[in-house]
């Protein structure tokens, strides 16, 4: 008997996901995701314009239903996504040293805090309205409170320096508040944020809640920021010079905008991310009396 | 049934204005470097009120420098002494209010009834609030020790043009910052007469600086390299203009512009009282508000009804001298406001709304628009979208509570929306889906210090009043 040939490994297409489905590039572009080595990890999509424009339509048909969803729905959801994570630690370990460069045991440490930071943001969903809301004692007969509410469609360029924890970071406060995101993946090491996608789609994320796209970060930023369908810009991703540009960009329509700055991903988030993405409202009615006479304005 | 009233003018007299004004930097008033004036004239009367000075780029740069130097020993100060300057502040206000809204009035053609009773009093209480956080930022829910941002270059709008100095400058100061502050073209003089109420408060030169001028003013104030935060309120083209100017540059912005607000009267709602809230939200201050409820989006069924009783009632607004008691509606601000006005009026007319106004005699000179109902308005048409910023009604109607939602959210701009109806879960199922920053149910042009005020979408980010307030000029 002749010995059995070694088994051949099945290897991942890696897609986008938009609308919580995993298509390929409408432009049927690829780009070579290589490790630290220059060795061929996989082909990623190489998304453009169009696949940008149709994630910011996902999202938008997503906001609705997610925006609405109690704060506690969303808070499980998130918890769930961790749950899912943690299931495939292995995974994401071997992605993340390969696509980043670092040692398995730092690999490793990464994919854990991301898994603890979804457990973070899960536990803020219905707590952050508490923080960031109240009511306000106003010098009349009126009832007065401010709540925060999300502020809708958020585009997001994820780190270029943390693959995954990076990733989560940026996109989580986003989302537990009502957001819903489209995000461009760390350019050179997209595999996790493409394999975070699977892990979404399993989790109970609604589909078109978090889009991901794989391509270059300048080229995805532009449309982005220009989309007038698009609430907000989270620039992470873009370094001094794309900021600018597409800060200008988001001029146009008004979107609230995060500047990149020096971060470190493995410190205590606060609550700025979710602050950046939520928007005031205040409603007053008139407390009136309760006079005999019936009108309480 | 009509009424006949008396001429009651509030007198003049209280206030004393000088024939020229110069800048106020460093603590000092000065002329502009190049010497350049420009009058300011009272719109009821296009009487010329005084010369002020036309700050260049040498002005604002000596404004900021001003702060510049200010800005650390002001923020070094225990926060309860800072508190101290800002209650002096607010009661110096107090003790000049009817001098202030005389001068408001003329400056900015309002009737003395707004500023004397809305204006005045709610700028001292603007002082006073932010007085008191000064000494409790630590408590304040931005982390143990926040951290003022530095020098505040702020412009504001001629609406509202002492209010809007104290949303600005009040929580700037608390929060340890230092101010060059520039107030709009046609409504310098009340912020002129601040800077006098500093120095009688004693406070440190330098801490607020006021530089007048037109939009060239604001411009220089906004791009300067040495300023770590910018304010604006006014209009969301000019408010675009300054989130491109602050790209790519660390200053952190803050803006307040315009809206389109709808103001939604269910067939449930009490007509009468409703019918002030219409009358509230759109001829207060002449409607030159960025958070009027300029769409009044009326339920089908009670159309009619609700038309009747806003007519009737717009038949008894009294519109002429801004400084008699008695005076509903005053002047429009400008030659160059009225004309924008008059031009999207005749434009509502060409595109096929029907055009009603009360019988109303305008005065002779100054700046007048009658007040004014469009009916017949779709949101296609030009009135329904554009921000007018005067005493102009659109009024569409609706069926069902979601084509209420989808109308009065229907627009770029997210400031401001009316709800009238006395069923409980209406009110707050609407307003949870209104995309608005204030959302007034069954009141409408309520404000307060401690209720936070700001927009959605393109009605700028932010928020100015309340706690919320003190972290746009924080470093958090």
């Amino acid at each position: 008997m002749s010995e059995r040939p070694e088994r051949l490994a099945v290897l991942k297409t890696y897609k986008l996901f938009v609308g919580g489905k995993f298509p390929r590039s409408e432009s049927g572009r690829v780009y070579e995701v290589t490790d630290s080595k220059g060795r061929l990890l996989a082909n990623a999509p190489l998304a453009s314009r169009k696949d940008a424009r149709d994630a910011v339509g996902a999202a938008r048909k997503a906001f609705g239903g997610w925006s609405g969803a109690t704060a506690y729905n969303r808070g499980q959801v998130l918890y769930r996504v961790a749950e899912m994570l943690e299931g495939r630690r292995e995974q994401f370990t071997a992605e993340v040293a390969a696509g980043s460069g670092i040692s398995r045991a730092k690999a490793a440490a990464e994919v854990d805090a991301a898994i603890d930071r979804w457990v973070w943001y899960a536990g803020w969903s219905d707590k952050i309205a508490q923080v960031a809301g109240g009511a306000n004692p106003v010098a009349g007969p009126f009832f007065n409170l401010s709540t925060p509410e999300p502020t809708g469609v958020v585009a997001v360029l994820a780190p270029q320096d943390s693959a995954l924890l990076g990733l989560v970071s940026v996109v989580a406060p986003a989302i537990v508040t009502g957001n819903t995101v489209v995000v461009a993946a760390n350019e050179k090491a997209p595999l996790p944020a493409l394999s975070l996608a699977e892990v979404l789609a399993t989790s109970d994320v609604p589909g078109g809640v978090v889009n991901v796209l794989s391509g270059r970060t300048a080229e995805l930023g532009a449309p982005l920021a220009a989309h007038q369908d698009v609430n907000a810009i989270d620039l992470a991703g873009a370094d001094a010079e794309l900021a600018k540009e597409l800060q200008i960009a988001a001029a146009d329509n008004l979107k609230r905008v995060v500047r990149p700055r020096a971060e470190r991903w493995t410190t205590d988030p606060g609550t700025d991310r979710m602050l950046a993405f939520l928007e005031t409202k205040t409603v007053w009615h008139p407390t009136g009396s309760l006079g005999a006479s019936g009108s309480a304005y | 049934m009509g009424f006949d009233y008396a001429p009651a003018p509030e007198s003049r007299a209280i206030v004393d204005i000088a024939p020229s004004y110069g800048l106020f930097i460093d603590g000092e008033f000065r002329e502009a470097a190049d010497g350049k004036v420009f009058k300011t004239v009272a719109p009821a009367t296009e009487e010329v009120l005084s010369e002020v000075a036309q700050a260049g780029e040498e002005d604002v740069d000596a404004a900021v420098a001003a702060a510049r130097r200010a800005f650390a020993s002001w923020s070094a100060l225990p926060g309860a002494e800072r508190g101290k300057y800002l209650f002096r502040i607010a009661r110096v206000l107090q003790e000049r209010s009817r001098e202030l809204a005389v001068l408001e009035t003329l400056d900015n053609g309002k009737p003395i009834k707004e500023t004397r009773d809305v204006d005045l009093p709610q700028v001292a209480a603007h002082f006073f609030y932010y007085a008191g956080w000064a000494d409790k930022l630590a408590h304040a829910g931005y982390g143990p020790s926040p951290r003022p941002l530095g020098v505040a270059g702020q412009v504001i709008p001629w609406n509202f043009p002492l209010l809007m100095l104290a949303w600005k400058i009040a929580p700037a100061l608390a929060t340890g910052n230092t101010v060059v502050l520039k107030p709009a073209e046609t409504t310098p003089l009340s912020a002129l007469f601040f800077a006098d109420v500093c120095r009688r408060a004693g406070l440190p030169k330098g801490v607020v600086n006021i530089v007048t001028g037109d939009g060239r003013t604001g411009a220089a104030l906004v791009a300067h390299p040495d300023v770590n935060k910018v304010a604006f309120t006014g209009s969301t083209g000019v408010g675009k203009q300054i989130a491109r100017t602050v790209a790519g540059t660390s200053k952190k912005l803050t803006l307040e512009l315009g809206g389109k607000g709808a103001n939604i009267v269910f067939d449930d709602a009490p007509v009468d009282q409703a019918v002030e809230g219409i009358v509230n939200g759109i001829f207060f201050n002449q409607g030159q508000v960025c958070c009027a409820g300029s769409r009044l989006l009326v339920q089908e069924s009670v159309r009619d009804e609700v038309l009747d009783a806003l007519k009737r009632r717009l038949g008894t607004l009294r519109l002429g001298d801004p400084l008699d008691k008695n005076t509903d509606i005053g002047a429009i601000n400008s030659a160059e406001q009225l004309a924008r006005i008059t031009a999207l009026a005749e434009t509502g007319e060409a595109e096929g709304a029907e055009r009603w106004s009360p019988a109303c005699e305008l005065p002779s000179s100054g700046y007048w628009f009658a007040p004014t109902l469009f009916t017949g308005v779709s949101q296609a048409h030009t009135i329904a979208r554009d921000e007018i910023f005067g005493p102009v009604l659109s009024v569409l109607t609706f069926r069902t509570p979601d084509e209420a939602v989808a109308k009065a959210n229907n627009t770029p701009y997210g400031l401001s929306a009316g709800i009238w109806t006395e069923k409980g879960s209406r009110i707050l199922a609407m307003a949870s889906k209104l995309r608005a920053g204030v959302v007034w149910a069954n009141t409408f042009n309520k404000f307060d210090p401690t209720s936070p005020f700001g927009g959605y979408k393109e009605s700028g980010f932010g928020r100015e009043g309340g706690r919320h307030g003190l972290e746009a000029y924080l470093d958090v």
